[in-house]
């Protein structure tokens, strides 16, 4: 049934149009945000353009099925791509584009010295919002070389979607932070009036630190301060910077989200904040998404029809056992079938110790015992019933979003029953994406 | 069950909740827990539904059998200033130095310095005593950092020890060592049953036993229920006679079985959903079959379908107790 949403995203008309230069995908943690960059990248390549495809944390077998798994911060060209496109991708490495940084800002003495110090060791690896920083660092590092004609960017994984705007400004505000100057230089900062509570702070401050943490930490914090004193000013730039990109007419944000209660409330927030931002938002991705092809028969109706089945009582034909399945089944195994059917111990322990895949028990001849038909037909009804749970409930809390905002265009990708990882899974994915723009309700 | 019970488990997986969950547990039957978090989110407090969080335990819970949760969402700059004003007996300096943004600085810049802090002041309260010498908590129970992040977070020891060779910092993570890596502690991993999450829970494990932290249990969350027996699955999987599945439904009151009748109709999407669902099925068993192979205790709590809330973390609670958790001090 998928309900078609009112509003279609085009998709193939962002990515093919030239003006399209940057496509930002983001929303909460585990909605399918590097799936959908790899898929937006790969459909676009295919379709003509020259792309790089940003990803942060892909999984394994994702990474490894477009060449990615190594970690060395440039992009690599994807092969297997079909059409005169061309597509590219990279991992982000936060560590490596931080000290990236470091090198290009610093001759290779003082690089050195920073890339040594233990404080610049535990804030390019566990900073929190180094990795925001780093993507958007990354982002316009691609951007700056004009060598794709598309950048497709995946965000880092966060509880909250805006972390990926908020984050860069608080760490670019850290690091040429008042009290990193203090550090560096009072005197240069205070003022005249400012100045005497300035040193006396300054002096108790470094006091207390150096009596908690021994004097050999602020050692290093002031050694790495010096050290850094060429770039400082330049992260809160360069934050700005990218930040402007994000605001340019080439720039397109597409809001990623599953249909479920939290992903889409942090998909609206996010709709609000990039409207405030005066960032263009080009649409939401709704991410598996549950449909059925027998949506016409309700939960309830499936539940009462499955409950007469188990009954038993109106079945007036014989058990229909022979000839239920195709293939060979044998007659003899009756008694089994009736004890391993559904609430048999076996079917209850989840925990198994032979956990073969099923895929293998088919193959085991004395396991064939198919169930009667009643047994089965009703297993299907209940399986059906709690689909059409999860599509109404997926269905209203769509619905509480497109209440809230109308004007978003909604592209809807299907739940696929397995993990994305190769290109054939990217392409099918993308055309999902595509589809919805191409409906009925878009050529009228 | 260890006095320390760290809950850590990938992103999303259920954290807060399970850490909830298991404080509710854990204080059962007349005793008291601390249910602490670290990362400044005021998680618990949602979970809980109250008002956020100061820095300061407070009764947050009443656990069936006459028990009490309480908790504690630890703020790092807050407990430096602590540590501090214990050492140093700064009095108003203190206040000057988070005015001039120096606590924020050092407990920003030195993450060592800030879990330091934080497990610091969970281990005290692990360790804390009444007058008369009985623990002032039975369990503590802490919504850790996420697995990627929560080795690093524990062991303190070797993120100073870089930092602060000597002086209390120092001495201070040697402390917090001695409980975080003694029979005292335990870590447990929530997980869910595919393969990102599962693949961080065994990563997980290893560099956890590599650093010698004690690993504790893994709990499975949002599982969702077997509605299809294996027997049955297979059944469907065999391409079952269509007429013999169509009159079935016709019979339980569908519609006509005839070819193009209502029931038949539904006999090729229903058998699909099948499919579906066998799909999932497998791969929801080769990550189980992976989880068992850790052999470590495994717990699974349902995925409550119509969304979590405080009801349903005392029902995972009680799930937590029927296996077991609890049962023996
Ligand atoms: N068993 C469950 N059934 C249904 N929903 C659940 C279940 N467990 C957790 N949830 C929901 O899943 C979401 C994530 O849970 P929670 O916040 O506990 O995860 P977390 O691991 O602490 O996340 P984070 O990594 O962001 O700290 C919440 O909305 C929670 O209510
Ligand atoms: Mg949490």
């Amino acid at each position: 049934m998928s309900l078609e949403p009112a509003n279609p995203l085009a998709v193939d008309p962002l990515l093919d149009d030239p003006e399209t230069r940057i496509v930002v995908c983001c929303g909460s943690g585990g909605v399918g945000k590097t799936t959908t960059a790899a898929a937006l990248g790969l459909r676009a390549a295919e379709r003509g353009r020259r792309v790089v495809v940003l990803t942060i944390d892909p999984a394994r077998r994702l990474a490894q099925s477009m060449g990615i798994d190594s970690l060395d911060n440039v992009p690599r060209q994807v092969p297997g791509i079909e059409g005169k496109g061309e597509l590219h991708a990279m991992m982000l490495d936060m560590k490596r584009t931080f000290d990236e940084i470091v090198e290009a800002h610093a001759d290779p003495e003082r690089a050195r010295a920073i890339l040594e110090n233990p404080f610049y060791q535990s804030l390019s690896a566990g900073f929190a919002g180094t990795q925001e920083y780093m993507a958007m660092e990354k982002l316009g590092q691609l951007r700056a070389t004009d060598a794709w004609d598309l950048i497709v960017v995946d965000t880092p994984p966060s509880r909250s979607a805006l972390d990926f705007l908020d984050a860069p400004k608080r760490l670019g505000s850290f690091l040429d932070g008042k009290l990193i100057r203090l550090l560096m230089a009072p005197a240069k900062v205070g003022g005249r009036a400012g100045m005497k509570f300035l040193n006396a702070g300054m002096s108790m401050m470094t006091g207390v630190l150096g009596k908690l943490l021994g004097g050999q930490l602020l050692r290093d914090v002031q050694t790495f301060v010096a050290a850094m004193d060429s770039m400082f000013g330049g992260f809160r730039t360069r934050a700005d910077a990218t930040f402007q990109l994000l605001q340019a007419p080439g720039t397109a944000f597409l809001v990623v989200a599953a249909p479920e209660r939290d992903a889409l409330r942090e998909a609206a927030y996010f709709v609000e904040r990039l409207g405030a931002e005066k960032m263009p938002l080009a649409g939401l991705v709704l991410n598996r998404v549950h449909s059925s092809g027998a949506a016409q028969l309700s939960a309830e109706q499936a539940l009462a029809a499955a409950e007469n089945l188990d009954g038993g009582g109106i079945v007036d034909q014989p058990p229909g056992k022979a000839g239920l399945v195709g293939n060979s089944a044998p007659e003899a195994a009756t008694d089994r079938a009736t004890s391993s059917g559904p609430g048999s111990p076996a079917d209850q322990d989840g925990v198994r110790a032979d956990t073969a895949a099923g895929a293998e028990q088919e193959k085991d001849a004395d396991e064939e015992v198919p169930v009667p038909v009643e047994e089965l037909t009703a297993g299907l009804l209940r399986l059906h019933a709690e689909r059409m749970r999860l599509l109404a409930r997926e269905q209203r809390t769509r619905d509480r979003f497109t209440a809230r905002h109308p004007e978003v265009p909604v592209a809807e990708v299907p739940a696929l029953p397995g993990d994305v990882h190769d290109l054939a899974g990217l392409r099918a994915i993308g055309t999902y994406l595509a589809e919805a723009g191409t409906g009925p309700a878009d050529e009228t | 069950m260890s006095r320390l019970q760290v809950v850590s488990g990938k992103g999303g997986t259920g954290k807060t909740t399970v850490a909830a969950a298991l404080a509710l547990a854990l204080a059962s039957r007349g005793r008291r827990t601390l249910l602490v978090e670290v990362e400044g989110r005021q998680g618990i407090a949602q979970v809980f539904e109250t008002e956020p969080l100061p820095y300061e335990e407070r009764r947050i819970a009443a656990a069936p059998g006459g028990g009490e949760v309480y908790a504690l969402a630890i703020d790092p700059e807050l407990a430096l200033l602590d540590y501090l004003q214990m050492f140093y007996k700064l009095g108003g300096a203190g206040r000057a130095l988070k005015k001039l943004g120096a606590i924020d600085f050092a407990t920003t810049i030195a993450p060592g310095l800030r879990d330091v802090l934080l497990t610091g002041k969970a281990c005290e309260a692990v360790r804390r005593k009444d007058k008369k010498g009985r623990y002032a908590y039975d369990h503590v129970v802490m919504d850790a950092p996420p697995t990627g992040r929560v080795t690093r977070f524990l062991n303190v020891n070797d993120e100073v020890a870089g930092l602060a060779k000597v002086g209390p910092i120092h001495h201070q993570a040697q402390a917090v060592m001695g409980v975080l890596k003694s029979p005292q502690t335990e870590v447990h991993l929530v997980t869910l049953l595919e393969e990102m999450p599962v693949q961080e829970t065994v990563d997980g494990i290893a560099e956890l036993r590599g650093a010698g932290l004690p690993v504790g249990r893994v709990a499975v969350n949002m599982v969702r229920p077997a509605l299809l027996g294996d027997a049955a699955l297979r059944t469907a999987l065999q391409s079952p006679s269509h007429t013999a599945v169509a009159k079935a439904l016709s019979t339980a009151g569908l519609g006509g079985a005839r070819r193009g009748g209502k029931a038949e109709r539904l006999v090729d999407p229903l058998l699909e959903q099948a499919g579906e669902y066998a799909e999932r099925h497998t791969l929801e068993r080769a990550q189980r079959s992976v989880l068992t192979g850790l052999g470590l205790p495994l717990h699974e709590l349902p995925l409550l379908t119509e969304g979590m809330d405080l009801a349903g973390v005392y029902e995972l609670s009680a799930l937590l107790r029927e296996q077991g958790v609890g049962a023996t001090a």
